[in-house]
């Protein structure tokens, strides 16, 4: 298998804005998290160029995207990623203890309102409540850039909800960039611009006159 | 404490269980290093500060009788930096507490100041009082084991006269830190006792007034030994000199040389083994602990931690297991060290015996368990750098599995789906499977390496004194006697057989080889002391010819058929060119042997001899020893194998000691690498496990395939550990190999089959354990939690 070389991405050009609100829509392996994790400085393309503001990330080192992702870069992912061996406080503070512009754990919890839960470990926790400590986890260094690859794949629809408000909160609170993966397509009300991807292109761009709530949204 | 150590401090408790018993495993390895090293450094300090206060020679040699007026000359030669002068003779002694007569060695004391070399540490009483005849100053380790007093009196027999004697002083030499009767292999503090005299009144009693018998010198520095030992025995022939020799021939100090020898091995073999296994055990350990963190990792880099912080802490988690393992190990081992010190206080005799836990032992502990868990983990603490986060995030690809090579010869179908599984299982991660193969044969290996010392101390008893020599005592003469003295002791009721000898101190030379040794010529009126092959044949005394032990034949690169030069160190000093016709089996000392035809032929002398082997009626032992006690020629009672026997009583008790720990030792390897293995499996395979109990597997099914995997791996321990344990075995007896004694590479079967049993229920104990594990399996929750 080692022969064959699967482009994951090809040909993408794409610019986000501050306080703008994405969502990337698409099927499975049209390119989505990939693009997600160039964007996140957790991958590096084969070849092209991405900026942040004024730098190229492209040309930066391990350790300069690792500065990147410490400074500026908030990661939601699809099973929250949780450390089990940490409390909801503590896992937090795992990024608060970084990060030098960031708020403390328990601004973050409390924005997520699970400030009660603090002391609790993951297994004691929900499925909805995990990824909103994943949230707390993410926005507590007041990141620029919010990157939630599936933040709701694992939920049912009422926790999710809950889950996408606390996201579209932070976006609005703290104007961040925010970036939401998702297959499914109403979460795109949601969103200042819907990108839709496929096989590894960028198929289709939509412009939404107005946000909704995801209360609002009809599911 | 950081974020990361707390989550550092919640997987070391979730660890527990294993990272103790790897540590366990560490600080065993510690605790050795620790012991071997505070032994060691205990007795090596304690040995230079003595020889130095105490003046020990650097040079000995003995003679017939030196004219107190060559000493000027011996002092003259070049690299001669002090001489001692004095009189040394052999004694009987009669303790009231034993039947048979005691050897003592009695030494002259300057009548007025201390001697200029081999001084003495006065312990109890006070010194000699030269106007005085009747004092003696007793060795401590003597005094010790008859449990005398100051002002006791002994009864000596010197030079065929009585003498009453009072002991007066308690003391210590660096002469005689070991002390060993002549012609025995271990030092008998019962049987042999060293005394010293004034030299007024000895030389009295033994006729060397004007004369000295003894030589002792140290050397300038730079001054090359071999050069002065052969100007000294140029100047001693004419004297009856038996050749100068030096420290490394000396008896004493040859044997704590060799102590320190068997120690320094120990002191590397036995660490290396454990810190090998903890080392494999830490790699399996973190390596899955990573494999089940990958997500976790891949979350740390996606915040913003550096590669290297994250490595750093799971670094950190093998060394917490090694350092606290290390500080466990060194606790255990200066206590293990202090005791051991203590059992050499038996042995060896100094007045201070000193042993500190030295900075060196501390850091180097650290030092090397730190090296394991570094050189342990390495592998994938490296993956952890090097993970690529974006890797990390999608979930790691299934296991690859393939059919066994079991299978795959065509057994596959005579084997049960079960077994078919747990072959896979093994197959699938050969490291893993290959660590614990080697972790288990090495507790084997540990085992067996602690056990056959017995044995071969047991082999070497029977061989040397149940076989090749038949006689229950050794009478030596304190001179060449007239062979007509055999009627004399066959008239003594109750001696059987009479076999006399006589040792003739000669150098034998072949090529650039030579050695100072006693030659004997066996009598052949009884075969009492015999000549064996390696092959424990008994070998005759052949009519013509040399017969060389093999070590002595292996020093002097002799073979049979070659010829080596034989020079006598005493009359009328011949040389001659005799041909080497057997060699046999020795364990002790360096030995030749020629009929009493080739000596005689070769001396022109009317056969005498020196000593004779005598096989007694257990009956009249008691009036047998009495009436050699009142013999005046003899000057020594050996009886045979009593040093060795009563070496082996009193150490008896350190042997079953020793051999606990040994077990202890053996059961903390096994059961941590058999518990590492097993909990390892399980979390790998408790999905795996709970879908068969679904499926409808019983308890017992489900248990037989991880426990199936961990006897599978036991028995494939066995042969390879009871290989090593023989090669580690083998590797010690080629590293005690000394001119002074070797130990016969002998291992009872039973030692291999009670290691194995020890290795045995140790895997199975561990067994248990997680058979409570397997048992209390929660199907639901496994099939939920995804993986």
């Amino acid at each position: 298998m080692g022969d064959v070389v699967v482009r994951a991405l090809k040909g993408v050009d794409v610019a986000l804005y501050p306080g703008e609100f994405v969502v990337l829509l698409g099927p499975s392996g049209s390119g989505k998290s990939t693009l997600l994790n160039i964007l996140g400085g957790l991958d590096q393309p084969t070849s092209g160029q991405v900026f942040y503001r004024d730098q190229e990330l492209t040309t930066w080192n391990q350790r300069q995207l690792t500065q990147f992702r410490r400074e500026h870069v908030g990661f939601i992912f699809q099973f929250y990623n949780l450390v089990p061996s940490l409390t909801a406080y503590e896992n937090v503070a795992l990024v608060t203890e970084l990060a030098s512009r960031s708020m403390s754990p328990l601004e973050a919890l409390k924005m997520v309102a699970l400030e009660p839960r603090r002391d609790h470990f993951p297994a004691q926790l929900s499925g909805g409540e995990q990824q909103r400590v994943a949230i707390a986890r993410a926005i507590a260094k007041r990141p620029a850039i919010l990157l939630c690859d599936e933040p709701t794949g694992a939920l049912d629809l009422a926790t999710g909800v809950l889950v996408l408000e606390a996201i579209e909160q932070v976006n609005r609170e703290l104007g961040t960039t925010t970036v939401v993966i998702t297959h499914n397509a109403v979460i795109a009300g949601m969103a200042d611009r819907v990108i839709k991807m496929s096989d590894g292109k960028i198929a289709e761009v939509e412009q939404n006159a107005m946000r909704l709530r995801p209360r609002e949204m009809r599911w | 404490m950081s974020i990361l150590d707390r989550k550092l401090r919640r997987d070391l408790g979730h660890l527990a269980t294993q990272a103790v018993a790897i540590g366990m495993v560490m600080a065993s390895g510690i605790a050795m290093y620790t012991m071997a090293l505070y032994a060691l450094h205990s007795l090596q300090t304690s040995q230079t500060n003595y020889y130095q206060k105490y003046r020990f020679a650097n040079i000995f040699c003995n003679a017939v009788r030196i004219p107190a007026d060559l000493m000027p000359r011996i002092q003259a030669i070049p690299g001669v930096s002090a001489i001692d002068q004095r009189v040394v003779f052999a004694a009987l002694l009669d303790m009231p507490n034993m039947a048979e007569p005691v050897a003592a060695r009695l030494i002259s004391w300057p009548d007025s100041g201390k001697p200029r070399l081999n001084d003495l540490f006065l312990a109890d009483g006070r010194w000699l009082d030269s106007e005085r005849s009747d004092e003696v100053l007793a060795s401590h380790s003597f005094v010790a084991a008859h449990g005398l007093k100051l002002d006791d009196h002994l009864e000596f027999v010197i030079n065929g006269r009585k003498r009453r004697l009072q002991i007066v002083g308690v003391v210590y030499s660096p002469e005689y830190i070991v002390q060993i009767q002549p012609g025995s292999l271990l030092p008998d503090y019962k049987r042999f006792g060293v005394f010293w005299m004034s030299h007024r009144h000895l030389s009295a009693a033994v006729d060397m007034q004007g004369a000295v018998n003894d030589v002792t010198l140290t050397l300038e520095r730079g001054a090359t030994e071999a050069a002065v030992i052969e100007a000294v025995d140029e100047l001693l022939a004419p004297y009856g000199g038996t050749g100068a020799y030096g420290r490394e021939h000396h008896v004493s100090h040859r044997f704590l040389e060799d102590e320190i020898k068997q120690l320094t091995i120990m002191a590397w073999v036995s660490p290396t083994i454990f810190l090998l296994v903890a080392a494999f055990l830490l790699n399996v350990m973190v390596g899955r602990v990573v494999a089940l963190q990958r997500e976790q990792i891949a979350v740390l880099k996606a915040c913003g931690y550096y590669d290297w912080q994250i490595g750093v802490h799971y670094l950190k988690l093998a060394l917490l297991i090694a350092v606290g393992g290390a500080g466990l190990g060194l606790l255990f081992g200066y206590w293990l060290g202090q005791n051991t010190t203590r059992m050499y206080a038996e042995v060896y005799r100094f007045p201070v015996q000193q042993g500190s836990l030295t900075g060196t032992i501390v850091w180097g502990s650290l030092l090397i368990s730190i090296g394991s868990a570094v050189i342990g983990t390495w592998r994938s603490i490296a993956a952890v750098i090097s993970l690529p986060p974006a890797d990390a995030m999608r979930p790691a690809t299934p296991s690859n599995f393939s059919t066994s090579w079991v299978e795959r010869i065509g057994l596959r179908w005579l084997l049960p789906q079960i077994i078919r599984m747990l072959l896979r299982q093994i197959q699938r991660q050969p490291i893993k499977s290959l660590s614990t193969v080697f972790g288990m044969a090495m507790a084997l290996a540990i085992m067996i390496l602690g056990s056959f010392s017995l044995d071969a101390i047991r082999y070497l008893i029977w061989f040397q004194f149940d076989y090749a020599q038949r006689q229950d005592i050794t009478v030596v003469f304190n001179q060449v006697t007239e062979h007509d003295v055999i009627s004399e002791l066959k008239s003594l009721p109750g001696v059987s057989e009479v076999q006399t000898f006589r040792a003739i101190p000669m150098t034998v030379r072949h090529q650039h080889a030579s050695r100072k040794i006693s030659v004997m010529a066996l009598g052949d009126e009884a075969p009492l002391y015999r000549l064996v092959n390696i092959k424990e044949q008994i070998v005759p005394t052949p009519p013509e010819g040399l017969v060389l032990s093999d070590k002595l034949a292996k020093i002097l690169g002799a073979d049979l058929g070659d010829h080596v030069q034989l020079t006598a160190l005493e009359g009328t000093r011949r040389s001659a060119e005799i041909e080497v016709v057997r060699i046999i089996t020795e364990y002790g000392g360096l030995n030749a042997y020629v009929s009493p035809q080739v000596l005689a032929r070769w001396s022109h002398l009317p056969r005498t001899c020196s000593g004779a082997h005598l096989r007694i009626d257990s009956a009249t032992t008691t009036e047998v020893y009495h009436r050699l006690k009142n013999m005046p020629q003899v000057a020594s009672v050996n009886l045979k194998g009593a040093a060795m026997r009563s070496f082996e009583e009193s150490f008896a008790a350190n042997i079953l000691t020793m051999r606990l720990f040994n077990i202890i030792f053996t059961v903390i390897i096994a059961f941590g690498v058999v518990y590492n293995h097993a909990r390892i499996s399980f979390a790998e395979q408790s999905r795996d496990l709970a879908t068969l109990r679904v499926l409808g597997f019983t308890n017992g099914e489900v248990t037989s395939i991880l426990l199936g995997e961990l006897a599978i791996l036991t028995v494939a321990a066995l042969l390879p550990g009871c290989l090593i344990g023989w090669g580690l075995a083998a590797m010690l007896v080629w590293g005690m190999d000394t001119e002074l004694y070797r130990i016969p590479m002998v291992i009872e079967p039973a030692t291999y089959w009670f290691a194995m049993f020890v290795v045995v229920v140790a895997a199975f104990l561990s067994g248990l354990v997680m058979l409570r594990k397997i048992w209390a399996l929660d199907m639901v929750s496994v099939l939920k939690a995804r993986e």
